[in-house]
């Protein structure tokens, strides 16, 4: 369903190109969960960036079940992540002084729903990301770090999508609470089959997933198996 | 996104900072109400000067005389000083100019008046029974002068209400009572009713005497201070002041217009003029008022620009979640409309508010019309779209990546 082939991105400000990304190409298929490790300026934020359809790339071509992505327009780009992609970042970015209900059905307004469908679908994603339906009504700066992630991870299942994209999900966390993100992750990918790409520069992150691309000065130079997996248990 | 979608994001989004969106809300409410209550004024002024110079009589031309101009030397008197007019050319101006329904001729000068031990100086004027109706004046009690009483030169005065209260005090009636003017013992048989006025332009510091009386006692000559005459209707006024012109040049054998030795004002002349000084007036007031409005328009800009630096990363979020371009264009240009359209109602409540205490303190007629309320919310809405359509196209044109990444 992601299929990557040959994609470069270079960056130019002014005299000076950036070469971010050198002719990357992978295969991901439904249901997979794969993390892609590099260190900071490996290119992998350019690589999550082009997958998550927030960029294109300056040449090779990226599908998304079966679509084009790599030539859209801003506005058709805008029109592929509110239908396929789902984003979990670093810092949440969840909207303050916001209750956590509405932050969960803030991508269903943009995507058309009806009002009373929206509430439905918010209550179940946020109980399908483990929150406890105690804080739906708080607002979302009153709540601990894990618990705002995983508001965003609901805020990310809410409308569907094809990916789920998570860029450094535990980089603002503690260790015991991002072990709780990231088995959320794992079960949602091993109960729901959700496709989730995992960006991080940790490969005690990265372990948790069932495959590792790791990318390294704008190239892929290792994609294997993840044969000794991380399980948290009864966690989640 | 529905609107009430986006009505809901954007109440959301102001209620969250209350203190500011009420500090910059409140740039606009006293632009808006200041418009309001200053257009009011002036517009009350207007209905006030308009009112008090129909009050004056309705279809009025007053002929007054004027110095000669001859040629050499000229020695310039005020005007209505000389004496160039007759009690002949009311009557001619009476019987020989068919669109004049009536003429009113009167002298006046100002006396001291005693009644029964109190005193008073005020304006006598000397006219005939037409009188009332040329000037719009309303008897009260008793009755105005007759024909009868200026044929036989009779000693009766008929006084204003203010002249009433001076001379006889207030709620008295002083009908048939005597009062004396200049020494000359004059019988009471009227009071008119209150006309308003104050000062100098005091239309009820008035009594009034038989004209005849007025140039046999007070004067002792024939000539008039000033001719009123009521046109038949409003259309005929202009020929009728033609008429009045070059029957009375005929009659004062002067050919030359120029050289007239009296000056014709009509009603519609003086209301014209009036309407002009209250016009510039209420531009003057208005605009000074504008600029406040105007300056409360940047308030809005600037609080917008704001919230588009600290909401950065909240427009990469909606633009990562799917927003399109226009989406956050329209929610950042609906946030500020909203400020200045909540401000704008405010203000038109405000400031019909005010203009009631300018009117009820301040002794000034105020009118609210429906046009400066529909102005200033036209007026809210430009600012609420220009002043916020930049600031919303910077919110939309943000790169969302960059915007994800904003610290």
């Amino acid at each position: 369903m992601i299929k990557c082939d040959n994609i470069t991105k270079v960056y130019n400000s002014g005299d000076v190109k950036t070469v971010a990304l050198q002719g990357v190409s992978f295969e991901i298929n439904d249901g997979e969960f794969v993390a892609i490790m590099g260190p900071s300026g490996s290119g992998k934020s350019t690589l999550m960036h082009i997958i998550g359809a927030l960029d294109t790339p300056t040449s090779g071509t990226y599908f998304l079940d079966d679509q084009d992505v790599s030539k859209l327009s801003d506005d058709e780009l805008a029109d592929i992540r509110k239908d396929k992609l789902g984003f979990v970042f670093q810092s949440f970015n969840l909207l303050p002084r916001t209750t956590v209900l509405r932050n969960v059905v803030l991508p269903l307004i943009y995507a058309g729903f009806p009002s009373g469908e929206r509430e439905v679908r918010a209550k179940a994603a946020l109980e399908n990301a483990g929150l406890n339906e105690s804080h739906f009504y708080h607002h979302s700066n009153q709540l601990s770090g894990g618990q705002m992630q995983r508001v965003a991870i609901a805020r990310a299942l809410v409308n569907n999508p094809s990916l789920i994209l998570a860029d450094e999900p535990t980089g603002n966390l503690d260790t015991q609470t991002g072990e709780i993100v990231l088995s959320t992750f794992q079960t949602l990918n091993e109960k729901q089959h959700r496709t989730i790409v995992l960006i991080t520069h940790e490969r005690y992150v990265a372990e948790h997933a069932d495959r590792i691309i790791t990318i390294r000065d704008g190239e892929i130079v290792e994609d294997a198996e993840n044969r000794n997996k991380r399980k948290i248990n009864g966690i989640v | 996104m529905t609107i009430s979608d986006l009505f809901k994001e954007t109440s959301a989004a102001l209620l969250v900072n209350k203190a500011r969106t009420g500090l910059t809300m409140l740039g606009i409410i006293i632009g808006i109400s200041s418009v309001i209550a200053m257009v009011s004024i002036g517009q009350g002024a207007q209905g006030t000067i308009e009112s008090s110079i129909q009050s004056l009589g309705s279809n009025l031309i007053v002929v007054m005389p004027g110095a000669q101009r001859g040629p050499g030397v000229q020695v310039s008197t005020g005007r209505g000083s000389a004496q160039s007019l007759s009690l002949a050319d009311a009557d001619a101006i009476q019987q020989q100019i068919l669109l004049v329904r009536a003429v009113a001729p009167e002298i006046n000068g100002r006396y001291q008046i005693t009644a029964r031990g109190t005193n008073t100086n005020t304006q006598v004027i000397g006219t005939v029974a037409t009188y009332p109706s040329v000037k719009n004046v309303e008897i009260d009690t008793g009755s105005f002068i007759d024909d009868q009483q200026v044929k036989s030169l009779a000693k009766v005065a008929v006084l204003g209400p203010t002249a009433r209260d001076d001379l006889f005090g207030e709620g008295v009636d002083p009908v048939s009572q005597t009062i004396r003017i200049k020494g000359v013992i004059f019988k009471v048989v009227g009071v008119t009713k209150a006309k308003g006025g104050s000062g100098f332009s005091n239309s009820d510091d008035i009594i009034y005497i038989p004209i005849s009386t007025a140039q046999r006692f007070l004067t002792g000559h024939e000539y008039v201070s000033d001719i009123n005459v009521q046109a038949v209707d409003q259309q005929s006024m202009t020929d009728a002041q033609t008429q009045i012109t070059s029957l009375l040049l005929d009659r004062h054998h002067i050919s030359d217009p120029t050289l007239a030795d009296f000056s014709i004002m009509n009603q519609a002349d003086i209301m014209a003029s009036a309407s002009s000084i209250t016009n510039t007036l209420t531009l003057l007031l208005g605009s000074i008022a504008g600029i406040s409005l105007i300056v409360g328009g940047i308030g809005i800009m600037n609080m917008m620009l704001t919230t588009v630096t600290e909401r950065t990363r909240e427009i990469g979020l909606r633009k990562a979640i799917g927003a399109k371009s226009r989406d956050i264009n329209l929610q950042f240009l609906s946030e500020a409309l909203m400020l200045t359209f909540a401000g704008g109602a405010i203000g038109v409540i405000l400031g019909w508010i005010l203009s009631l205490l300018v009117s009820h303190f301040g002794g000034i007629t105020t009118s609210i019309s429906l046009f400066s309320i529909l102005l200033a919310f036209g007026v809210s809405a430009a600012i609420g779209i220009g002043f916020g359509y930049y600031p919303a196209r910077r919110a939309a044109g943000l790169n969302p990546i960059e915007a994800l990444r904003y610290e």
